[in-house]
């Protein structure tokens, strides 16, 4: 099938090139031809007709594959339209037609196999540029050498710049594949395949050998050349999977951050208020699906702030109820939070059910581009971006608001800064409220690349913690430095030691590293430290 | 009194295994007396628990170190345990591989790694159950009480130990049975595992491993070193000025807490019929946590009874009221921290007195 199709379409170039010149006089007229009782000048027609550039080629064609084009008795053809009739030749309307004497344009297997390989060639020249770019690649891919000419001619006429490279490199892959061409032409092809500069160009290179050996030879550099770029992007997406690795330790190490590292409070129970954020996410989407489908595709922007006042709130509750009683005994803190995620677990377990929940994802945020020679899924790069943004937030509100401000004097200095008059037990509060909000927060980011599970939280728990300890305790950008490193790190092991063994690297790592600096990176340096 | 509290521990824990264990072998089944294999088990279950417990009460009650990881040591022993059952199937097994055990059939390992040679030995794996948690315990204690890494960072690091084991056994090219572990155990020295007197013998030497754990750990808190190391615990740079070096003290009990760890896994496996990495996991370590802070930390023979009490509670409520066990779960850590800071012991202690 495959060898007729592609005697077809030699036959087709053939007939569209070697008369080219002269085809405007002598050529026979292909739409007598398809008006003929035989199958054998049918055909011909078809592939003179292919060649042609007749804009109403590839009207008349279709019609012929639909079973819609007609012979009148005086041989002239009709397309039948929604409407009514059009000449095919003209594709004028044609009024008064008299149904009964109009016969169906005959088909059998030969002409069907015209039919497709001049359509294959139609698409070639055809009007629509996304049309043309498909049939571009789609010869790189078969490399055959008989639709070289017909893409000389494609060139000839091509303006739209994409479509030029694509018809290019399809032509490039043709010549050097069968050994077509002068040297000088073939030299030029590996350029432009050199240019492409991707795994097809360079399984394209590597198969060559009965070409000059100018050409071979420039060829072998060239994939070189290649395989040194894909090297450099394959480094530049394990940074990309690494980053958006690490920004996700990020967001779930955020809250911690402030919770253990600037109060110092061991919360075990951190990764629930990611889990609470998560199921938040859940509860607002069903809402919105509920009451008003069209807002969907905003529902996350809904998800964050909920999400911030539900975990920041039981954060809040957990501070007045619990922590406040085991300030300055971090082991106990560390046993009755934990207590209180069990809790937490069940809590939503009892009210949700085991299984993982359906969150949607928006649409904007599904799928993925490549960039260069680099694939960004989306939801990874707004994960990275909403990383940035909360980190920022949380800078920001320590650092220039009167909340903040309070915050910084209460972990510093609490006497001192009761003296002055702050209600420092208000401010724990606050504080344990505002950490456990951000972790809430990056509950609502979590539920997107994760299972939501009432399990959600206790997969992050230990690599929290292990940001904010590596990062050095009570300070966030030590924890920022200190999550993108570790996101960085396991993604460059993946590919040596598996994901897994990986991760149990850095964790070992990491043990070392701790007794190396028993307080992370970013140590904060005085007195406080020792208490 | 510590000396009374522990004397009775000891009498009640030999007694009461002994009499399971002859009115299991002794008594008809359907006699009213007769006590079920399956109790016999469990109770020879707890009893492994609560050596891994009093373990932990050796480093967190008296050298203050909260280890989040002591079932790592525990689970390291029941693996050198289960590997010495394993080997111990022979061609019983579903492959019926004289040498390797099914799972290494199953993964199509041609040979037996290097590190299951002499498990076929008794001696050689019990030695192993001993000397790999120990030498862990040795090196990572080494590392850490040097640099003088203490209080909540060591407890998270222990953590990350026991979470970085637990990944480590779940891989199937570590040659551990990967997620499955190992079970289907045949015998050990010899005699079958099913029976009934294996079974009351194993709950009666769990007892008796217990008890000398007990005094062996007594032993080491009431003599002198026990009391420069509840100086290390109370007030470690002041112990330091004094001329002691804190660190030697914490890496001795590490080691040992470690190694009575083992002993209860050595113990655990027979008796539960499977070791998976399961056991690994941090979630078990620190539930090991409460048992010690339920029983009354720092007493010994509160962690023997937090354990059992502990493990008793679970084994109801896990089965009348499965969806209630992590609730009681949750609020025994929280309320025994704000409110039993001294534990069931404790509480007794306050209404003698």
């Amino acid at each position: 099938m495959k060898s007729v199709r592609r005697l077809l379409l030699a036959l087709a170039i053939g007939l569209l090139i070697v008369p080219a010149a002269s085809r405007a006089d002598d050529a026979p007229d292909p739409y007598s031809g398809l008006a003929s009782q035989s199958f054998e000048d049918i055909a011909q027609a078809i592939t003179t007709l292919a060649a042609s550039g007749n804009p109403q080629a590839a009207p008349t064609i279709a019609a012929l594959q639909n079973e819609t084009l007609f012979v009148t008795p005086d041989q002239a053809l009709l397309i039948k339209t929604d409407d009514g009739y059009t000449n095919a030749r003209t594709g004028e309307k044609v009024a008064d037609v008299v149904e009964d004497d109009l016969a169906n344009v005959r088909v059998n297997n030969a002409v069907r196999r015209a039919i497709e390989a001049a359509s294959g060639a139609l698409d070639l020249v055809s009007p629509d540029p996304a049309t043309r770019l498909r049939a571009a690649a789609q010869v790189f891919t078969s490399r055959d050498p008989t639709s070289l000419p017909l893409l000389g001619a494609a060139l000839a006429k091509e303006t739209n710049a994409q479509v030029r490279t694509a018809l290019l490199q399809a032509q490039a892959a043709a010549q050097l594949a069968s050994n077509a061409g002068s040297e000088a032409d073939q030299l030029s092809a590996v350029a432009t395949l050199l240019a492409r500069g991707d795994i097809e160009a360079k399984s394209l290179l590597g198969s060559l050998h009965d070409n000059p050996q100018a050409v071979l030879a420039k060829a072998t550099a060239a994939i070189a050349s290649i395989e040194r770029m894909e090297r450099l992007w394959s480094l530049a997406q394990g940074l990309f999977y690494g980053l958006s690795l690490g920004s996700v330790l990020l967001l779930a190490a955020a809250g911690l951050a402030i919770t253990f590292g600037v109060m110092g409070v061991i919360n075990m129970a951190h990764g629930e208020m990611v889990m609470l954020g998560a199921y938040t996410t859940y509860v607002v989407q069903s809402a919105i699906a509920a009451a008003a489908p069209g807002l969907m595709g905003f529902s996350l922007m809904f998800a964050v702030p909920a999400a911030f006042l539900v975990s920041g709130l039981i954060g809040v509750l957990i501070e007045r109820t619990l922590i406040r009683f085991l300030y300055g005994r971090p082991l106990e803190t560390l046993l009755a939070t934990w207590g209180l995620s069990l809790v937490l677990q069940q809590a939503v377990r009892t009210i949700f059910g085991s299984s993982n929940r359906d969150v949607t994802t928006p649409g904007w945020m599904s799928g993925s581009d490549a960039v260069m020679g680099l694939t960004i899924t989306y939801n990874r790069l707004y994960i990275i971006a909403f990383a940035v943004v909360v980190i920022g937030l949380l800078m920001a509100v320590l650092r220039y608001t009167a909340l903040g401000l309070r915050m910084r004097a209460v972990t510093q200095n609490r006497r001192m800064a009761s003296a002055m008059g702050i209600r420092t037990p208000w401010i724990d509060a606050l504080t344990f409220g505002l950490g456990s909000g951000v972790a809430g927060m990056a509950g609502v980011a979590l539920s997107q690349i994760d299972n939501v599970s009432p399990n959600l939280g206790q997969s992050y728990i230990i690599d929290s913690f292990m940001v904010v300890v590596f990062g050095g305790v009570g300070n966030l950008w030590g924890t920022v430095v200190s999550a993108l490193t570790l996101g960085i790190v396991n993604k460059f092991l993946e590919p040596f030691a598996g994901a897994v063994l990986g991760k149990i690297v850095v964790l070992v790592a990491l043990i070392l590293f701790i007794q190396r600096k028993p307080r992370g990176m970013f140590p904060l340096k005085g007195r406080a430290v020792e208490q | 009194m510590n000396r009374l509290s522990t004397t009775i521990c000891v009498i009640l824990v030999l007694g009461l295994a002994s009499l399971m264990a002859i009115l299991n072998l002794a008594t008809d089944a359907g006699s009213a007396l007769h006590v079920p294999t399956y109790a016999v088990s469990l109770v020879g279950k707890y009893l492994c628990y609560a050596i891994l417990a009093l373990a932990l009460d050796l480093v967190w009650g008296y050298a203050g170190i909260l280890s989040l990881g002591h079932a790592a040591f525990f689970a390291l022993g029941g693996y050198a345990m289960g590997m010495y059952l394993m080997r111990q199937i022979g061609t019983r097994g579903v492959y019926g591989n004289a040498i390797l055990p099914d799972f290494m059939v199953f993964l199509n390992y041609k040979d037996l790694p290097w590190y299951w040679h002499g498990f076929d030995n008794p001696a050689f794996a019990l030695l192993m159950a001993v000397l790999v948690p120990g030498l862990l315990a040795l090196v990572f204690g080494w590392l850490a009480f040097r640099s003088r890494v203490s209080g909540v960072y060591l407890s998270i690091i222990t953590q990350a130990l026991t979470y970085a084991l637990l990944l480590a056994f779940f891989r199937n090219d570590m040659g551990f049975g990967g997620n499955n572990g190992m079970t289907d155990f045949k015998d050990m020295f010899g005699l079958p595992l099913q029976a009934d007197a294996t079974r009351a013998g194993l709950l009666v030497a769990s007892a008796v491993m217990l008890c000398a754990c007990l005094l062996v750990a007594r032993f080491v808190v009431t003599s002198r070193f026990g009391k420069v190391l509840i100086a290390v615990r109370d007030t470690e740079a002041r112990t330091r000025f004094l001329g002691y070096r804190p660190e030697s003290y914490k890496l001795f009990v590490f080691v040992l807490s470690a190694i009575m760890a083992g002993i209860g896994g050595v113990l655990y496996v027979p008796q539960v019929g499977i070791i998976n990495p399961g056991e690994f996991a941090p979630a078990g370590s620190i539930e090991a946590v409460i048992w010690v802070a339920v029983g009354g930390r720092g007493t010994l023979v509160g962690a023997i009874l937090g354990a059992v009490l502990v493990n008793a509670g679970k084994t109801y409520l896990t089965g009348a009221f499965p969806e209630l066990w992590l609730f009681a779960l949750g609020f025994l850590f929280i309320l025994v921290t704000l409110l039993l800071p001294k534990g069931v012991l404790g509480l007794l202690q306050r209404a003698r007195s």
